[in-house]
């Protein structure tokens, strides 16, 4: 396949990605190769500054006051002892708000600031701005909000037929998939209904930013976010006033993982810029971090897998309910991807699958690494282990006989086009030699960790597998690209694009690209602003190597040619002769060759570029079509220790094959793929938001909890499977998301393995293991 | 904002304390300024007695060790504090992470008197007596008698914890706890138990299973008539068996986001098996 992306919008020129035929230099600094992040050593040196760090004269500091209820109606509010604090200079309510008093990332059902009605413990209700800190805090404590609290809608199975709790009603989406012969049944059946908890993406940079007004009446706002101009949209119309009137600027980010998505304070800071006259800064505390953005959303599938004796598979059925909590967020996506996935990486010839996203008044969940398809691999591995079990079969040769591949069809129906080596994967990873891992002396190493609770004799060993999949960029007919502008003068190429750099390397990783593309050494990135450049995209579905690399890589190819042109036009040769590299025009046949500083000296050779990728469509009412771009997977290997009396586990080993198309910046993979998977060990041991009727338990690190070192096993990479993705800058995939889809699947059969039991929900906590 | 004395000597302390009885009492500050962050305190008068030489004050005697309030969880850690109490080693050990246990204290730890405070079994398990001043002079408690209540002490205003004198018996000391992951966890069960030869008695204390720290006595005075003391033999696994369902029946657990009372008092039986078992077990103990 060659790359069909390519068409354009206003301004920037067309870029098609070209692909696994291109020359690749794999020089020391250039794509490939180890690059140290430029933001590296400032970080590791606390010298980065992040947004909780900004600061600027006579500035004024934010607070929010939020609902302690997850059901209320607001019959008043009397903010007369806040305004009357000294100190504070400003009080805003729901009318405050200027423009459309609703934001959302998909629908714009979310209040600004409540009006008249709560639907989940922690929405924003009032706004304080005040000279100090505690001062805005006190004010905000100080407003009384008279709620008349009613009964919380807190089962998301209930919710469809519930009374509506919102005007849009208590369905975010419904999805039908029908694939195949829905009438065949397989000759072997499993079923089972399973189980996820309310993952958090616990991010170490809590939400922060500042707002300052500017004299026009436009804003200008610092802030850590995951896709600035999509911010900027929403923002704009809550304050009712032009996008050019909005200008962002990404401040530094600590983590995002999907939370960073939706909007949180930036409408609010701006409020009060504009309000009070002067800058405005928040910082959110862990607690209120906690409230202050959505979830992973909690699922419960039952399932029901068909095959014939030889174990191939005949059928899925399936049906999925996540809870999407009080607001839309992103729950339509991300039902579309649990459903469209749900099958995990297999060829099934038959597929019914449903699958229901609901409100209720819980807290609003929506994008988190993995997307949809973490809660389903759970799902669709637990029923391959199942269905092994029933066939008597090896489970990874299960896999193997089913692995799809190019030239297969998903269950909506969409031909497997790309690369997709799903069999390669599981191969690499589950024949991996397995290390030999003595049982410790010492009790840390153990079960229980420091806590001294578990000696070698008290514990049992399991090994699991699982294998799981979803798709790169956005789906059903989204056009999604991404902007990027490159300059060269006097030999150093500026790149100017808004991709949000949340932690996942493309700063290093667009220096790569430039310096590959461009034959130079310096590469300066300009600030990730609205004003001057277009739209990124965010930073999530696994998007921004592709995509901003494709806009970044597209904007050096059309200034190299620039150059190119005038230096053969100057010396009378043809431009397909000449080439840059090491700081240099150099003509092929060795003749001739020029320094680009010099070629360049006060020239402003330049490009501004709008990069798309193929086009999708969406899914009709049976759930098929060509939704999706490009799909990666990931295998999984775990090893564990568990201590059954005691339901306390301690994870070995994590072996590891993911299909990455190529690998751009080695280290920056490994450190993916270990994020990743400590992402995937949190959810399948511990990680998990506690609710009790709609009431957030633990919104503190104190009480939930994310591995620590001594949680974290080795990670061994068996494979990168780098098979060049066609249509993909330089083959690359994106990483970031398929280590957290499988590693929790396979942790889970890990301890089934160890112990037995069936273990139908993640996280498992120790009493599902010891009273199980 | 508060008005904050930090005092550098024990008589500071105790003079700015008799001023402002209600005054908070400040150490490593691990759990005071959690609540103050959380908007949960705002003391109007707080003493500092982080440079208090005389709470960082410790000693061991053959029969004794004596810890004073301002020891830090690290310097329990470290030798020869460690080998002289080796269960209060083992328990803080447990607490947070190296920066906390750098800055958290034992008075701090009874001060706060959480159920799941990590050294009080161990201090209810040595028999420690907790030895506070105040404006009427010393006194002296046990820990049963000092934790009274979920962080209740019987601390008289104006009083300071100085120090925990506890017993240092001849025989093992294990402390267990159980969390969520494999360190930095607040306790969902935690057991301490010493085995004192000297006085033929096994004693036992719980965490995070009750309101208090309850001493296990009946099944201590059970299990101590059945253990083979002249000839150090190891302990039936049918003794260890039920000595665990005795000692979890002196927990009274409840259900929270942490976990459920049926957990805990599952776990505290199979702590107690297990603890014993260690504590007369053949061979060198292990103290990993």
């Amino acid at each position: 396949m060659t790359s069909e992306a390519a068409n354009t919008a206003a301004g920037g020129s067309t870029a098609t990605g070209t692909g696994a035929d291109t020359i690749v230099d794999v020089g020391t600094r250039g794509v490939g190769a180890d690059v140290g992040r430029p933001d590296g050593v400032p970080k590791v040196q606390g010298r980065f500054a992040f947004s909780s760090d900004l600061w600027a004269d006579d500035f004024l500091w934010g607070h929010t006051l939020r609902s302690p209820h997850a059901s209320a109606l607001i019959r008043g509010v009397d903010i007369g002892p806040a305004v009357a604090m000294a100190g504070v200079y400003a009080v805003l309510l729901a009318d405050d708000v200027p423009g459309c008093p609703t934001y959302g990332l998909e629908h714009g059902d979310q209040p600004a600031l409540a009006d008249g009605q709560v639907r989940y413990v922690g929405e924003p209700v009032a706004l304080v701005a005040a000279d100090h800190p505690d001062i805005a805090r006190r004010a905000a404590e100080a407003i009384v909000v008279d709620y008349e609290v009613t009964e919380p809608l807190t089962d998301a199975e209930a919710a469809p037929t519930a009374a509506p709790i919102h005007p849009d009603g208590n369905v975010f989406r419904e999805i039908t998939i029908r694939h195949g012969d829905l009438d065949v049944t397989g000759e072997v059946t499993v079923e089972g209904v399973y189980e996820v908890g309310m993952q958090d993406q616990a991010f170490m940079g809590p939400e922060s930013g500042m707002a300052l007004p500017d004299e026009d009446g436009s804003v200008e706002l610092f802030v850590s976010t995951q896709w600035l101009h999509v911010d900027r949209e929403q923002i704009a119309a809550c304050l009712g006033i032009d996008e050019e009137k909005v200008r962002l600027t990404l401040a530094g980010v600590g983590g995002a993982f999907g939370a960073r998505e939706d909007l949180s304070l930036q409408v609010h800071l701006c409020l009060l810029a504009l309000h009070t006259g002067k800058p405005v800064k928040m910082v959110y505390s862990r607690d209120e971090s906690f409230l202050g953005h959505v979830h992973r959303h909690p699922a419960k599938m039952w399932y029901r897998h068909h095959a014939d004796r030889t174990g191939r598979l005949v059928k899925v059925e399936a049906r999925i309910v996540l809870d999407g909590g009080a607001y839309a967020s992103t729950s339509s996506a991300v039902i579309a991807n649990a459903s469209c996935f749900a099958a995990g990486p297999y060829k099934v010839p038959a597929a019914h699958i449903t699958g229901l996203a609901a409100r209720t008044n819980n807290p609003p969940c929506g994008a988190m690494r993995g997307f949809g398809a973490v809660q389903t691999c759970f799902g669709h591995e637990s029923q391959m282990d199942k269905l092994a079990a029933a066939l008597n079969m090896d489970p990874v040769e299960l896999r193997l006989l089913n692995a799809i591949g190019p030239g297969d069809r998903l269950v909506t129906g969409q031909l497997i086009t790309g690369t997709f080596p799903t069999a390669e994967v599981i191969r690499q990873c589950a024949y991996a030699p397995e290390a030999e891992i003595p049982l410790s002396d010492d009790r840390r190493d153990l079960p229980g960790g420091s806590g001294r609770t578990t000696d070698a004799a008290d514990t049992v060993r399991g090994t699991g597998f699982a294998v799981g999949f979803k798709n790169l960029m956005f789906s059903e007919g989204y056009d999604d690209y991404s902007s990027a502008a490159c300059r060269v003068s006097d030999g150093v190429a500026t790149i100017t694009c808004a991709c949000a750099e949340v932690g996942q390397g493309f700063v290093t990783l667009a220096q790569q690209i430039a310096r590959t593309e461009l034959g130079v050494d310096e590469v300066i990135l300009a600030p990730a602003q609205t004003a001057t450049i277009g739209s990124a995209g965010s930073s999530s579905a696994s998007r921004q190597t592709w995509m901003s690399g494709g806009a970044v890589q597209a904007a050096c190819r059309e200034v190299r040619a620039q150059i190119l042109a005038d230096v053969a036009a100057e010396w009378g040769v043809s431009p397909d002769g000449l080439v840059l590299r090491d700081g240099l025009v150099v003509s092929l046949d060795g003749q001739q060759e020029a320094l680009l500083a010099q070629v360049t000296a006060g020239a402003g050779y330049e490009a501004d570029v709008e990069y798309h990728h193929a086009p999708t469509e969406a899914l009709d009412e049976n759930g098929q079509g060509n939704a999706h771009v490009s799909f990666a997977c990931a295998a999984h290997r775990a090893t564990v220790d568990v201590d059954p009396d005691l339901g306390l586990v301690r994870v070995r080993d994590i072996t590891t094959a993911q299909d990455v198309g190529r690998i751009l910046n080695p280290t920056q993979a490994v450190g993916q793929i270990e994020g990743g998977i400590a992402q995937g060990l949190g959810l399948a041991l511990m990680e998990e938001i506690v609710l009790d009727d709609g009431l957030v338990r633990n919104a503190s690190f104190t009480d939930y909890v994310i591995p620590t070192t001594l949680d974290m096993p080795d990670v061994t990479i068996a494979a990168f499977v780098e098979e060049p993705e066609p249509g993909a800058p330089y083959g690359a995939k994106g990483i970031g998301e398929p280590p957290t889809i499988s590693s929790s699947a396979a942790i889970a059969a890990a301890v089934r393995a160890a112990t037995g039991q069936d273990l139908p929900r993640i996280p498992i906590r120790p009493a599902d293991i010891a009273l199980g | 904002m508060s008005d904050v004395v930090v005092a550098r000597s024990l008589d500071e302390a105790r003079g700015a304390l008799a001023e402002h009885p209600d005054a908070t009492v400040l150490a490593g500050g691990t759990d005071l300024m959690v609540e103050i962050n959380r908007g949960l305190r705002r003391p109007s008068h707080v003493v500092g007695v982080a440079q208090v030489p005389e709470l960082r004050d410790w000693s061991i005697a053959d029969d004794q060790v004596i810890v004073g309030g301002g020891v830090t969880y690290t310097e329990m850690m470290t030798t020869p504090l460690a080998d002289a109490a080796p269960a209060l080693a083992q328990a803080a050990r447990t607490v947070g992470s190296p920066p906390i246990r750098n800055a958290g204290t034992l008075g701090g730890n009874l001060g706060t008197a959480s159920p799941a405070g990590d050294t009080l079994p161990v201090l209810a398990a040595l028999n420690a007596q907790i030895v506070v001043v105040g404006p009427d002079g010393e006194r002296r408690m046990a820990l049963d008698e000092f934790v009274v209540g979920v962080k209740r002490t019987s601390l008289r205003p104006g009083e300071l914890i100085v120090r925990a004198e506890m017993d240092r018996p001849t025989g093992r000391q294990e402390f267990l706890k159980i969390g969520p992951r494999n360190a930095m966890v607040i306790s969902m069960a935690g057991l301490a138990l010493v085995a004192d030869h000297d006085a033929r008695a096994v004693r036992c204390a719980l965490g995070a299973v009750a309101a208090g720290i309850p001493r296990a006595r009946d099944a201590e005075a059970w299990v101590s008539e059945r253990i083979d003391w002249d000839n150090g033999a190891g302990v039936d696994d049918s003794v260890a068996d039920e000595f665990g369902q005795r000692v979890a029946a002196a927990s009274s657990p409840i259900d929270d986001h942490r976990s459920t009372a049926a957990y805990r008092r599952h776990a505290i039986a199979v702590l107690a098996t297990r603890a014993l078992k260690r504590a007369f077990a053949q061979g060198d103990p292990s103290d990993a």
